[in-house]
């Protein structure tokens, strides 16, 4: 750093010196630590349940039913709130992934700046603000009160959570979709239907997975919808629509607060399985975004 | 393209009525279901809202502003919520006191210090943070936090006993299940949605500002209090409410760890309660106006996230309008 030449005076290029630079200094390690301290709650977390559940897990472990909360540990497994979390996170992306898509193109293609379209994109925002519970609560209002428990209700609830989430990620990357490609297809004289369906999705469908595989990955970790919709079953139920039903996150509710070794032990295994689901989930989200990402900023 | 064969190639430019007559009808039936898709979510929300409000309605009746009143006995038919709007109001400021400093530290170190390059890995590591699910954090919370936890508050609580201000705040009766628990685990489910909101709100503002405050030769420090605080300072006000908004609304981590003692005390090392943790625990026997209760604290639990979603979309938008406009 040499002085700026030509001048009376010489103008100092150096680095702030004294306590400009040690506020610098002191501010930047404080950022660094900020990182640190939530590394240290999430890396005590992981090592817990991989630590506590690894030392579980088996393939009777993942496919066994639920034993008795008093049964001693390395009886029974959590076959039925695996296949139970499956059903009702796949019923729940079955209603709300579309829907959330057709919102989202709403939003992007059809309403644009119209007021109606710029008011349900803000209250779609609000909602994914509205707790867990209280769409446990209105389904077990509209549904559980009429039809009993089932894994229906559940995936209804979760579908009620998954939907603005969706409509939001889809609507970020349709707005990225670039307009030529848009007026490329008009002027071979395609319907707006047609150019939304076979020009505008395909062009986004990457993000739009990946958003809606996050989406999901929320999902299948919830506890608060199914508390009150789906009941709770030690079998295997594969019927969705009819009978009470499990899942991992309820069945860890349950035993987290169980004073039986066994249940406890029975619980780490499903949190790590759980955990194991939702962590798959992002990846896959990850791969998909960088293999089909092509109109990201 | 069947459809471009349709059009009469004589019809004068300016007018579209041709075109408009010959529109399919599977083309109008999408545009309708795209709309439908849209309005369900106005439609959900409002039915939330009604359904919920009208389960609750004999608490509301049978009650009337005692609703607000400390005294929650359901053997003796007194539902007062005081006790659970203190708890999740108390819980929620403790998580966005604890999260806000460290997430904002966290969305400065992806934005200004660390190259994008590198940012990638933190990145990942706090989308790590937001997948592990509600119900994990309560199961180590309650299994291997609050354990823990019991020793130190126990520690602290015999240090500060009698203190001004500090005593009646941590001193005892102390216990690991407390409502300081249940925020330090709140803050820790909540920083992921901080930071990544606040690191959009600060990766907008324009480069041409940092460099100015570069050229006048501020250290990175003086550049971001000089040239990117005032810029994202709204847009981190409305994520600060989002995530006060998501503290507000966690349940079952917050079932578990809380303590599950419906007081309103000072003493934040103290079991307490909230408005989700009660309706968790307590939904399942309850019947009658118990039900109607709990239903009631949902319907006031519904209608706070919703006034602080508003404000906090409210907050971004504004600033976000006002930057454009700049």
């Amino acid at each position: 750093m040499t002085a700026v030449t030509g001048e009376p005076q010489k103008v100092d290029l150096h680095e702030a010196k004294g306590w400009r630079r040690t506020k610098n200094r002191i501010m930047t390690t404080l950022m660094v630590t900020s990182f640190v301290v939530v590394l240290i709650p999430l890396a005590f977390v992981l090592v817990t349940v991989i630590g506590k559940g690894a030392s579980v897990i088996s393939w009777s472990f993942l496919t066994s039913s639920i034993p008795p909360q008093t049964s001693p540990v390395g009886v029974g497994g959590i076959g039925p709130a695996i296949v139970g979390t499956i059903e009702i996170t796949a019923v729940a992306t079955v209603i709300a992934v579309p829907l959330g898509i057709l919102g989202a193109i709403y939003l992007n293609e059809y309403g644009g700046k119209n007021p109606l379209s710029a008011f349900i994109g803000f209250m779609s925002d609000v909602m994914t603000g509205v707790p867990s519970i209280i769409m446990g609560l209105f389904i077990f209002t509209i549904w559980t009160l009429h039809f009993g428990l089932s894994g229906f209700g559940g995936a209804l609830a979760l579908a009620c959570l998954m939907l603005p989430i969706v409509i939001r990620s889809s609507y970020e990357i349709l707005r990225l979709v670039p307009n030529s490609l848009r007026e490329g297809s008009y002027a071979l004289g395609a319907t707006k239907a047609r150019v939304t369906v076979t020009v505008v999705l395909p062009a986004a469908i990457g993000g739009i997975v990946s958003g809606a595989l996050l989406a999901v990955a929320r999902a299948a970790g919830e506890t608060a919808p199914l508390l009150f919709t789906i009941g709770a079953a030690h079998m295997t139920n594969r019927n969705v629509f009819s009978g009470a039903n499990t899942s991992l996150p309820s069945l860890i509710f349950t035993n987290a607060s169980s004073p039986y070794a066994g249940a406890e032990a029975l619980g780490w295994g499903a949190a790590l399985t759980l955990i194991a689901i939702c962590f798959i989930l992002m990846i896959v989200a990850r791969l998909v975004t960088a293999r089909f990402a092509r109109y990201t900023h | 393209m069947s459809t471009a064969t349709q059009v009469d190639p004589a019809t004068p430019a300016g007018s579209t009525k041709a075109l408009d007559q010959r529109r399919p009808l599977g083309d109008r039936g999408f545009a309708i279901l795209a709309l439908a898709s849209g309005l369900l979510v106005l439609v959900i929300l409002v039915w939330i809202a009604v359904s919920t409000t009208n389960q609750a309605w004999p608490w509301f009746t049978t009650e009337g502003w005692k609703i607000f009143t400390n005294n929650w006995n359901p053997a003796a038919n007194d539902f007062g919520a005081l006790a659970f709007i203190y708890g999740t109001a108390v819980t929620a400021l403790i998580a966005v006191i604890l999260a806000v400093p460290v997430s904002v530290g966290i969305a400065m170190l992806l934005t200004e210090v660390v190259p994008r390059r590198r940012a990638q890995p933190i990145v990942y590591v706090i989308d790590l943070l937001a997948v592990v699910p509600s119900v994990v954090w309560g199961l180590w919370g309650i299994l291997v936090f609050v354990p823990w936890l019991n020793h130190i508050y126990a520690h602290i609580g015999s240090a500060v006993q009698g203190l001004w201000i500090l005593g009646p705040l941590f001193g005892p009766p102390t216990s690991g299940a407390s409502f300081f628990t249940c925020g330090v685990i709140l803050a820790f489910m909540i920083t992921p949605i901080v930071t990544s909101l606040s690191r959009e709100v600060i990766a907008t503002v324009p480069a041409i500002d940092k460099e100015g405050a570069y050229a006048l030769g501020a250290t990175r420090w003086e550049m971001i209090t000089g040239a990117v605080w005032p810029h994202s300072q709204g847009g981190i006000t409305g994520a600060v409410l989002l995530g006060l908004g998501r503290a507000v609304g966690e349940t079952i981590a917050v079932a578990l760890v809380i303590g599950s003692s419906a007081v309103i005390t000072s003493h934040l090392f103290a079991p307490g309660y909230n408005m989700a943790a009660v309706i968790a625990n307590q939904f399942g026997e309850a019947t009658g106006v118990f039900r109607a209760a709990l239903f009631g604290i949902g319907v006031l639990l519904f209608v706070f996230t919703i006034i602080i979603n508003v404000l906090a979309r409210g907050v971004v938008e504004r600033s976000a309008r006002r930057k454009r406009g700049a």
